[in-house]
């Protein structure tokens, strides 16, 4: 019994966190008070529902619960008023729903503009996704101490500059929106590339940025940048066990056992690639997972419609023009137009300050010098890539890259 | 409603530089400015335009200097100060305020109660 009942709140917490969190905080109109409200709900929901078995909805009964704690936490703060700013929260209509949705106001808060990129994504992790402090240094490999100092110092902004507690309104919302979905996409990275460090997935985050990416479509249907995202991120997982071998060694797309990949979350995301592409121009999330959808949809390797896929990337580079997806445009352009081609637009990178201390783009010339028989340059840059990466697999696979290197040549001299 | 300081800080030596005309633009935005924050629902508090930083002094302890506290390219020109809803509202204001030679910053005043 007590089994099934910590089972329960560990569904509960994997699946209402933010639910329960984003309604509490309405009424708490704080965001620290909230949180401990909650995570007393999730406590006292141990010993109630061994008591009383299981509810119906748990995800309601720990609102309930949540929400009646920070009330009661008001009673007794209106006697020694505390002086701290309240968190603004608009006047909503009200809803009839006992349970209402407000999921969307703590995801648009956590990402406002007027928060660093690394304070969303620790705020996003903390209260959309509820991770522990600790839990959130282990994945960006900072201290707790330091991550508690983000975590602290972002709160106080959202209370002392009145950082509203609510959905943008609609001619704000591509805007708001692109910065959401980069933190979702920031977390699947940090995942998906490991970022730093020995491991090369950290399947927590990967499954947390997939779970963000379904919950913003499912509350945002109309929403298109939302679906491409998710069908980005569902054709990136989707390889997820064919990317190591073994022996734990960095898999390159074109040796990948295609029959390994996970097919039936193909179909889904390409479903959602279809889906993000209709309706007027597409955005840089779409167009992002039409490149994967064109990588992933082709036979073996060598099948790719490269064509199609710089035509695609011109439209990226266009849409968002970075220095990263001109780099990737231009391992593109190598496979159409040969390796000279490529290794033109990547020197053409290579002073932009942006990709300075980036591993990928030495990798790439690497590449490409070696396919022209260029072998000591090629030499040169791989060893500045392999200066560069902080991920001990990709680290590896350069590494075995440089010692494949044909040994070095007289120069004809 | 909360009050905000806007912070106007620009590159000087592009208003040392500019033509009359310039001048004569900048001063009737600044006009339109204090109508639109009226417009926009919000209150214009107080404000003013500071002369360039070859005439500030700055004091550190007893030590009394000649020029502005710190030495930027883009220095504090002027300031409003604006009542607002809350912060995107403040945004709101802000990004309407003229600073042709720079930008703006937009910092929460702290309320003691």
């Amino acid at each position: 019994m007590s089994d099934l009942v910590r089972a329960a709140i560990a569904d509960a917490h994997r699946r209402e966190w933010a639910r329960v969190l984003a309604a509490t905080v309405r009424v708490a109109r704080d965001l620290d008070l909230a949180e401990e409200c909650v995570q007393d709900a999730y406590v006292s929901a141990l010993d109630a529902w061994l008591r009383q078995g299981v509810p119906s909805n748990p995800g309601a009964w720990l609102t309930t619960a949540a929400q009646r704690r920070a009330l009661n936490a008001h009673r007794r703060a209106a006697i020694l008023r505390a002086k701290l700013p309240m968190l603004v929260v608009p006047d909503a209509p009200e809803t009839s729903d006992a349970f209402p949705d407000d999921r969307l106001r703590l995801v648009f808060t956590c990402c406002h503009p007027a928060l660093a990129r690394e304070a969303q994504l620790a705020l996003t992790l903390r209260l959309v996704c509820g991770l522990s402090t600790a839990e959130i240094a282990r994945a960006f490999l900072v201290s707790e101490s330091t991550m508690a100092a983000r975590v602290t110092r972002a709160k106080k902004k959202i209370a002392a500059a009145r950082i509203p507690y609510r959905v943008p309104s609609p001619q704000e919302l591509p805007d708001r929106l692109d910065a959401v979905l980069t933190v979702v996409h920031l977390v699947f990275t940090a995942g998906h590339a490991g970022y730093h460090g020995g491991d090369l997935v950290r399947p927590d985050l990967v499954e947390r940025a997939l779970d963000l990416a379904r919950t913003l479509c499912a509350l945002m249907p109309d929403e298109r940048e939302a679906q491409g995202l998710l069908a980005q991120l569902l054709l990136h997982d989707a390889r997820r066990a064919t990317r190591l071998d073994p022996d734990g060694r960095l898999v390159l797309l074109e040796e990948q056992d295609r029959t390994q990949w996970d097919h039936a979350q193909i179909a889904e995301g390409l479903r959602l690639v279809r889906s993000s592409l209709r309706g007027g121009r597409p955005g840089r999330f779409a167009l992002q997972a039409t490149i994967a959808a064109l990588y992933t949809e082709a036979p073996t390797y060598a099948d790719t419609d490269w064509s199609q896929l710089r035509a695609v990337y011109d439209l990226l580079l266009a849409a968002w023009p970075t220095p990263v997806v001109a780099l990737n445009r231009a391992v593109v352009v190598a496979m159409l137009d040969g390796p000279a081609a490529g290794l033109a637009l990547i020197d053409g990178l290579a002073e932009d300050p942006r990709l300075a201390g980036y591993h990928y783009l030495p990798a790439a010339r690497a590449d490409l010098l070696r396919r022209l028989g260029r072998v000591e340059e090629s030499r040169v840059a791989y060893e500045g890539a392999i200066a560069l990466c902080d991920n001990d697999v990709e680290r590896a696979f350069l590494t075995a890259r440089l010692t494949q290197l044909p040994p070095q040549r007289d120069a004809g001299r | 409603m909360a009050q905000y300081l806007i912070l106007i800080y620009e590159d000087e030596t592009a208003y040392e530089n500019a033509d009359p005309a310039v001048s004569e633009q900048v001063m009737a935005a600044h006009n339109r400015f204090a109508e639109q924050v009226g417009e926009l629902g919000g209150t214009l508090l107080g404000g003013n335009a500071l002369q360039p930083t070859p005439t500030a002094t700055s004091i550190r302890g007893d030590v009394v200097t000649d020029g502005p506290f710190v030495e930027t390219k883009e220095v504090l020109g002027g300031y409003y100060l604006i009542e607002a809803k809350d912060l995107d509202h403040a945004l709101e204001i802000g990004k309407l305020c003229p600073a042709m030679f720079g930008g703006v910053e937009v910092r929460p005043i702290w309320a003691f109660e």
